[in-house]
């Protein structure tokens, strides 16, 4: 090319265009799909908050299947086998949401992300939903321009030391060194912990949860903490697991649960409906065994639950049989929390406070009608 | 005879003159680039707001709640994020300072050794190059710090190396040293006698000049440094005591703590660089031509004094330049500290308090404005040293 201004431009240009087509798309939906929405909303002013609704669905719609966060590795939350088949708590999850979009709960691909690389994939929008064992806190809520859908597991914060180190309780652990993950509410937590005694403490804080793992289990720390349910399925992880006990302290609040954008109320219908979807049916005693059965029910509840009265699931955007779908695919809550962490699993952990609340615990869902 | 043609002048407004034409060139590349920036920061500004993120640096006076593990200022978790920005920085500063330092030096050496004359050490040092640049850094770090410093003994069975030094999976424990009554006058001693020193060997220097005559000026300067300290001590009083480590109930209390994240980084951030380095070096010691070294020889002067006098002068005009890049790669390489849990700026600022503050545009634009602004300094600072030492034409 000849002239330099001409060269110039273009290369600006090109540039500029390939910058912008990188960028998530969010970015380019301001441009195009602002005027959009200002059409099909017949010429009404769009207001920001509107201008996201229903888009997200319709995204995945157009997609063919969705887009899912989730850990690592977690055993019982969400965690691939040897065939790379996810399983656990969280992905059942998604999969209930694939199975309400789609009537087909293996629409939809996870994505691994590390505990600080999570939300930054949710802002970009290179996830549609975050199922990753993340817990619900006021800043995250607020600042980072989230929804939580509810709590789909009640967990706390405890520490695992060395059995031989003659450890029994989390006070005696002024002056340790405890290893734990970057970007978690895990690193507050301790901090919070120790800082409140007045006791001394080193942390060190790695990028990858293995690698937090091994640390501990090699002896350059003297405990390591993390969710309960977590220190339950990392120590299978272990050489010895059983050399290693976790302490009774449980020294936090760690409410987890699903995570969407906020901007596209509808989304954010789906994913907490969902929640409260494979609560219900526990508690009205829909399994996916006795599906079929239960759709001659007479029980106005279950008969709203399951789309033959009403029109729920259309409110949200779904079709009338979504949790038909959802029970079909994935069971119900109770049926999610044994096949992957319950008494029988290799984690082992009992309902506790996830019982539903007419058995003790406080998993309580807003009914549908 | 002809009447000269003013350039520029008369030629007016004109598309065809050079100077119309290069200033619109200009503007017109500056006016794209404002643009560019523009339309950037607007869309991501909207976006930014459309999804109820938060935006500015206010983040930067809110406390930060984490703990690290490493700090060189105090630093509490009531501290705030800016104060956790200075505490990365500064670990960051830390590894590159020291590793440049012993990296250079190292570097000198193997290059210097790669031309020896005696075989084997040539060979050591070829090979030491050889494989040091053709394993990644990242896979060298790993080793240093999971194969090596990893599975040394625990706190309780830690090794003592020398009395107060001991070497565990804690880290490497050294005694601290506390400064007493004598400080005070010891180390004016000794700032007195550096001073005296530099300023001897600059006399000395332009008295050579002048008459040819020497002063064993380096000898005085060294009995200097030794000799004025030890008599501050002995007036007054013991400068400083060493404090050893004591062992608790998990881990030592107290002593110098040089962390194994740390030294793991430094040790492979230093091999890795000293063999580009030391290559480098090679590189510019064979650049000054032999007959250079040969002139010397037949004046008399002694081997190390030619190279010394002769060859590293001219050769360091050609090692510096590439030694400037190796020395910012070292800079920017130490960012891989987040592999192995090195609280460097990377791993708390770009990691914990972008994952906490969820504000990425803000965290990720002053982390590269940092290393943006240390590569800088180094290579205006190289640059001014560069032009120090260039050749000067008599
Ligand atoms: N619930 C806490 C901690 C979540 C978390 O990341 N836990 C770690 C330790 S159990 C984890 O899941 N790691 C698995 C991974 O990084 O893939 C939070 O939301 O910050």
């Amino acid at each position: 090319m000849r002239n330099p201004v001409a060269a110039l431009l273009l290369g600006i240009l090109i540039g500029a265009g390939g910058l912008y087509f990188m960028l998530p798309y969010d970015a380019a939906a301001v441009l195009s799909g602002r005027a959009e929405v200002a059409v099909s909303a017949g010429g009404a002013v769009p207001d920001v908050d509107r201008a996201g609704a229903g888009e997200t669905l319709q995204r995945i719609k157009r997609r063919g299947f969705l887009h899912c966060g989730v850990s690592q590795g977690l055993a019982g939350f969400s965690s691939p086998d040897e065939r790379g088949r996810w399983s656990g708590i969280d992905v059942d999850y998604c999969r209930a949401i694939a199975a309400a979009i789609f009537g087909d709960g293996e629409k939809v691909r996870f994505r691994p992300l590390s505990a600080k690389d999570r939300f930054t994939a949710l802002q970009s929008g290179e996830v549609d939903i975050l199922s990753r064992n993340t817990t619900w806190t006021m800043s995250r809520d607020t600042q980072l321009g989230f929804d939580f859908a509810g709590v789909i597991y009640y967990d706390g914060q405890a520490f695992m030391v060395r059995k031989d180190s003659g450890i029994t309780n989390a006070r005696q652990l002024a002056g340790a060194t405890i290893c734990t993950q970057t970007g978690t509410t895990t690193e507050l937590n301790l901090a919070d912990y120790f800082r409140g005694r007045g006791l001394e403490y080193r942390v060190l804080s790695f990028e990858k949860n293995d690698e937090a793992i091994s640390a501990y289990d090699q002896g350059r720390c003297d405990g390591y903490t993390t969710d309960a349910s977590g220190l339950y399925a990392e120590r299978l992880k272990m050489q010895r697991p059983e050399d290693n006990i976790v302490l009774p302290e449980i020294i936090s609040k760690e409410p987890l649960g699903p995570v969407v954008r906020q901007g596209d109320p509808q989304w954010a219908d789906i994913a907490r409906w969902t929640l409260s979807a494979l609560l219900n049916a526990e508690e009205l005693g829909i399994t996916s065994e006795n599906i079929e059965e239960m759709r001659e029910s007479e029980n106005p509840l279950v008969r709203r639950l399951l789309g033959a009265e009403g029109s729920y699931g259309a409110s949200v955007g779904l079709g009338p049989d979504w949790v038909i779908d959802i029970v079909r695919a994935v069971g119900n809550y109770g049926e999610i929390f044994e096949r992957n962490v319950g008494v029988d699993t290799p984690l082992g952990i009992e309902r506790g406070l996830n019982a539903l609340w007419t058995d003790g615990g406080v998993m309580y869902a807003p009914p549908i009608r | 005879m002809q009447k000269p043609v003013k350039r520029g002048s008369g030629m007016g407004i004109s598309w065809y003159n050079p100077r119309v034409r290069s200033i619109a060139y200009q503007a017109g590349v500056l006016a794209a680039v404002i643009a560019v920036v523009w339309f950037f920061t607007a869309t991501a500004q909207e976006n930014l707001e459309r999804l109820n993120i938060s935006t500015g640096f206010g983040f930067l006076d809110t406390t930060a709640g984490f703990g690290i593990i490493q700090t060189l200022i105090p630093y509490t978790e009531q501290s705030s994020y800016g104060r956790a920005f200075l505490v990365g920085l500064l670990n960051t500063l830390s590894v590159a300072v020291i590793g440049i330092v012993l990296a250079t030096m190292l570097g000198f050496v193997v290059g210097v050794a790669r031309l020896s004359r005696n075989w084997l050490v040539a060979k050591i040092a070829a090979v030491y190059v050889e494989v040091m640049r053709n394993i990644p850094l990242l896979l060298q770090l790993f080793f240093w710090y999971f194969a090596v410093l990893r599975p040394l003994p625990g706190p309780a069975d830690s090794i003592e190396a020398l009395p107060g030094v001991f070497l565990s999976n804690r880290g490497l424990i050294l005694p601290d040293p506390v400064l007493d009554a004598g400080a005070g006058l010891f180390f004016s001693a000794l700032a007195v006698a550096i001073v005296a020193g530099y300023v001897l060997v600059r006399w000395a220097r332009a008295r050579q000049r002048a008459t040819g005559r020497l002063f064993p000026a380096l000898r005085v300067t060294a009995a200097l440094i030794v000799v004025l300290p030890l008599l501050a001590w002995a007036v007054g009083g013991t400068p400083f005591h060493l404090e050893y480590a004591t062992r608790g109930a998990f881990d030592f209390s107290g002593g110098v703590r040089l962390l194994p994240e740390f030294v793991a980084l430094v040790l492979g951030l230093t091999l890795y660089t000293a063999a580009f380095i030391g290559e480098i070096v090679r590189a510019g010691i064979q650049s000054v031509d032999r007959g250079q070294a040969e002139a010397a020889a037949a004046l008399g002067l002694k081997d190390s004094t030619t190279l010394r006098l002769v060859v590293v002068p001219q050769a360091l005009r050609l090692i510096v330049p590439p030694l400037t890049s190796q020395i910012l790669n070292l800079t920017k390489n130490s960012s891989l500290a987040v592999a192995i849990a090195y609280p460097d700026l990377v791993a708390v600022f770009a990691g914990t308090v972008l994952n906490q503050t969820g504000q990425a545009i803000e965290v990720i634009a002053i982390t590269m404005a940092v290393y943006l602004t240390l590569s800088l300094a180094t290579s205006l600072a190289m640059n001014w040293y560069n032009a120090r030492i260039a050749f000067r034409e008599r």
